[in-house]
């Protein structure tokens, strides 16, 4: 069943700033747990401003799905309830009080209910997403089966093998524990050159799969699309190894455990490396004195797919990278007809791509404006799905739902659209557009 | 300079003084400078190439063909006054002439399509969009020398008002832009875009004994009612073979008669390498529309029923607006098909139908036009048949997975 997939369509884009590996100690006082972290999640609280919590006390639950509860990554007290407009929750900060002491669960895994059950009390459940819609998982389906990504190869990004070295106890279990849950098999996507580690390698009760190409072939969907595609009325639950380690981590000791190794990248980074921190720590003390802050775009998760945040932001409650870079909010003149050695283009109308091996350091510039739809093969090259990108796009912009399932919106996430909207002449927001269809969609075939 | 435009920038914002005339002041502010504009959604990042950038590419591939473009203007005209006959003598004659000439058409192009466009942003509210940069340069070198500068204006119009604007500007249009120019003048105006009177700028000067002004397609076309022993026949083919006027070096190299634009294969070839190296013209409907073009060729050759099929396959290409055609407008990939496979359909179809509407129907001496403009309406049709195969496999398997649950 294990099978070899070979992405061919897809981009490295090679930046400065990679994270070395080697680690140090980072003591963050302030966290935050965000909702806007949880597509498909609507919060509703359960402590107030002021209320003493535990590692793992829960803060709020989904409203469509009471039984999943969200929690605090350390101990301390909730200090503020951050709200946007119509009174939507942003962040509940947290400040800690140092001596994280853990709430106790005694997580039992003798059957799948009981799994099931543990995970949701103890907020471990949102580490799992499901497509169709790339939202939180369900905890009433039955998934056909569950696909875990073991790399990531967006730039700059954590590399797994590395930031979860040694806890292979913790991933087994994890794994375990989701085998009891689908009536399918896992499936554990490594790459064949990235993934060096054997305890992805030899990992058992799953079926591995080997990949190989650019990114986005560490995408979930991608590697989903290319196994085994689902089809309108499937569920399949997908994660990475970071939550699938948590996950074990928990069943193990039954504590609520976030730590994570985080890599902090960029080329606006002095020293890039990996700290030991939490999620929802708070980005300042992570990056303290290793960043210059003038003019720069602090990013939660890489340069492609992650959420611009403050210098008093956050870390997501996915993420295990903090990527910064320059600002690029300067007027080049006559920009767009310079040779451009030091742009960087998937096209070739830039003398740079003379250089194939050279490592950049782009900024924020959107380099150009908006523009309709002219060139065409552009995102085919990097979709590496069976998928058509831009009719799919023109039905999601005409919310034309039958022509959305026709040409595959159950097969996608944003994420999978990244290096799209990254190589687009017209600059068309295709993150966006879709994660706008996939919210709309899901209320509406409900 | 970026102080300056800073200064005058509020006066054109909303409420200011001149906010009707913003895409005005936009265009030009954006020429000068990448906007300082960062990414606000989605990826953080973003690839260096915009529109400009793209079309100024496409631009650039078309300078060597305009150039020799006007060299060639002044070569046929010099030769039909049987002066400087060969190829290498009055070079700045021949190019002071023909820049006489030809700069004036495509001044008239750009500067009459920018108007329209700027017309349509201010009434729109919306920037200008780039699409007609190309626009402006293929119009000038896919017409005879001869065309009056008016008739370059009124077409120009047409085409952008017609041709684009009423579905929406640039990126919506259905057919070709500078096709949509040609095509009209051709049917408004048929005698100033064909016949042996519009190829050369003889200036009503007397020409040398034997001038006929026709270029290879109509002499060609000529024949195909003559008897193939006769000797107007066999006269006509020996200007084909080596030696002669059409012959196959003279063909490649754009010694001969035509459009402005579209004689030399060798600076069409130029253009052509720029677009497939940097990747914006699509390299699959090049090849496909050179390869339908050659297959019909071969087709007819094989048929030989009159001299026009007779002639050989390759030369057959390399004459008239063929590999103008397929290399700049064939390409456009607003009108072309989008898929990959549409695209191998529509450029197969492309070449094969040139060819064919070019031998077989002499009511039109050149069969490019027509072809290009035809599977522009045809691609949409293209495509929708190649998605529906990946829709319907799409279908088959959530059928073949609600029947296994």
């Amino acid at each position: 069943m294990s099978k070899h997939v070979n992405i061919k369509r897809g981009l490295d884009i090679k930046l400065n700033g990679v994270a070395e590996k080697v680690t140090s100690d980072s003591s963050a006082n302030v966290f935050a747990l965000k909702p806007t972290d949880f597509s498909g999640v609507s919060p509703k609280l359960v402590l107030k401003e002021g209320a003493k919590v535990e590692a793992g006390s829960a803060i709020f639950f989904d409203k469509n799905k009471p039984a999943v509860q969200f929690c605090s990554p350390v101990s301390g007290e909730i200090k503020e309830i951050k709200r946007g407009e119509k009174r939507k929750i942003l962040e509940v900060v947290i400040s800690s009080d140092g001596a994280s002491s853990f709430k106790k669960f005694s997580p039992k895994s003798g059957s799948r209910q009981e799994v099931i059950d543990a995970l949701c009390e103890s907020g471990m459940w949102p580490f799992i997403k499901q497509r169709p819609f790339d939202v939180m998982a369900n905890p009433a389906d039955m998934p056909r089966s569950i696909f875990v990504t073991a790399f990531n190869t967006e730039p700059l990004t954590a590399d797994f093998d590395y930031t979860l070295y040694g806890l292979d106890s913790d991933f087994q279990k994890g794994l375990d524990v989701l085998a009891m849950m689908t009536e399918g098999d896992v499936h554990l996507n490594i790459h064949s050159e990235r993934t060096a580690s054997n305890m992805f390698k030899n990992a058992k009760n799953v079926v591995t799969n080997i990949i190989s190409g650019a990114h986005p072939s560490g995408n979930v969907g991608v590697q989903l699309n290319k196994i085994a595609p689902i089809s309108k009325g499937e569920t399949v639950w997908t994660l990475n190894v970071l939550g699938v380690t948590t996950i074990g981590k928990f069943f193990n000791t039954g504590k609520y455990d976030v730590s994570r190794l985080v890599a902090v990248a960029g080329s606006k980074v002095t020293k890039p490396k990996y700290v030991k921190s939490f999620a929802g720590a708070q980005v300042e003390a992570i990056t303290k004195g290793n960043v210059e802050l003038d003019n720069a775009r602090l990013i939660s998760g890489g340069v492609l797919t992650g959420t611009k945040i403050d210098t008093k932001g956050y870390l997501g409650f996915h993420d295990s990278t903090i990527t910064v870079i320059e600002e690029g909010n300067k007027t080049e003149f006559m920009g767009w007809l310079l040779p451009g050695t030091h742009k960087f283009s998937m096209s070739r109308t830039f003398l740079s791509f003379l250089m194939p091996g050279k490592s950049y350091n782009l900024d924020t510039n959107l380099h150009g404006e908006n523009r309709s739809y002219v060139m065409t093969n552009q995102y085919e090259k990097v979709f590496p799905m069976d998928i058509y990108p831009v009719q799919l796009i023109k039905a999601c912009l005409a919310y034309d739902l039958e022509k959305m399932e026709a040409l595959g919106i159950y097969e996608v996430a944003p994420e999978d659209f990244a290096l799209c909207e990254f190589v687009c002449t017209s600059k068309t927001e295709v993150q966006d557009i879709i994660r706008t269809t996939l919210d709309k969609a899901l209320i509406d075939l409900a | 300079m970026s102080d300056f435009l800073s200064k005058y920038r509020p006066l054109f914002h909303k409420g200011g003084k001149y906010e009707k005339y913003n895409p005005l002041f936009e265009s030009f502010d954006t020429l000068l400078f990448v906007p300082a504009a960062t990414t606000s959604k989605g990826s953080h990042i973003r690839d260096g190439i915009d529109l400009k950038r793209t079309m100024i590419t496409v631009v650039l591939a078309m300078i060597p063909a305009l150039i020799f473009g006007i060299w060639n203007t002044g070569h046929q005209h010099f030769l039909a006054l049987g002066e400087f006959i060969a190829v290498g003598d009055g070079m700045m004659e021949k190019m002071l002439f023909g820049a006489e000439l030809v700069l004036p058409v495509v001044i008239v192009s750009y500067g009459v399509g920018l108007g329209v466009e700027f017309i349509f942003g201010m009434k729109n509210g919306h920037s200008l969009q780039e699409g007609f940069l190309v626009s402006g340069m293929l119009i000038p070198l896919i017409l005879p020398i001869s065309t009056p500068l008016w008739m370059v204006a009124v077409a120009t119009i047409f085409a952008v008002v017609i041709g684009k604007e009423v579905f929406g500007g640039t990126g919506m249009n259905i057919v070709n832009v500078a096709l949509t120019a040609r095509a009209f003048l051709f049917f408004a105006y048929p005698t100033k875009m064909s016949g042996d009177k519009v190829w050369i700028a003889t200036d009503g000067a007397n020409t040398v004994d034997g001038f006929s002004g026709a270029t290879a397609l109509g002499d060609l076309a000529g024949t195909v009612s003559l008897d193939r022993a006769s000797d107007a026949a066999k006269q006509t083919m020996q200007m084909f073979e080596d030696g002669g006027v059409y012959s196959m070096y003279n063909s490649i190299m754009g010694f001969i008669p035509g459009s402005i634009g579209e004689t030399s294969v060798i600076a069409i070839g130029l253009g052509a390498l720029l677009l497939l190296i940097t990747g914006i013209a699509s390299w699959r409907v090049m090849v496909s529309s050179i390869v339908g073009g050659l297959v019909m060729a071969v087709l007819f050759n094989v048929w030989d029923a009159n001299s026009f099929m007779g002639l050989d396959p390759i030369h057959q290409l390399m004459l008239g607006g063929f590999m103008f055609g397929m290399v700049f407008m064939a390409t456009d990939p607003v009108t072309a098909a989008q898929t990959a496979k549409g695209q191998w359909i529509y450029g197969f179809l492309v070449g094969f139908i040139a060819i064919l509407v070019r031998v077989f129907n002499p009511a039109y001496p050149e069969g490019v036009m027509m072809a290009i403009l035809f599977m522009n309406v045809m691609a949409p049709l293209v495509d929708h048949y190649v998605i529906e195969g990946n829709i319907s496999k799409r279908l088959k398997r959530a059928k073949l997975a609600s029947s296994q649950s």
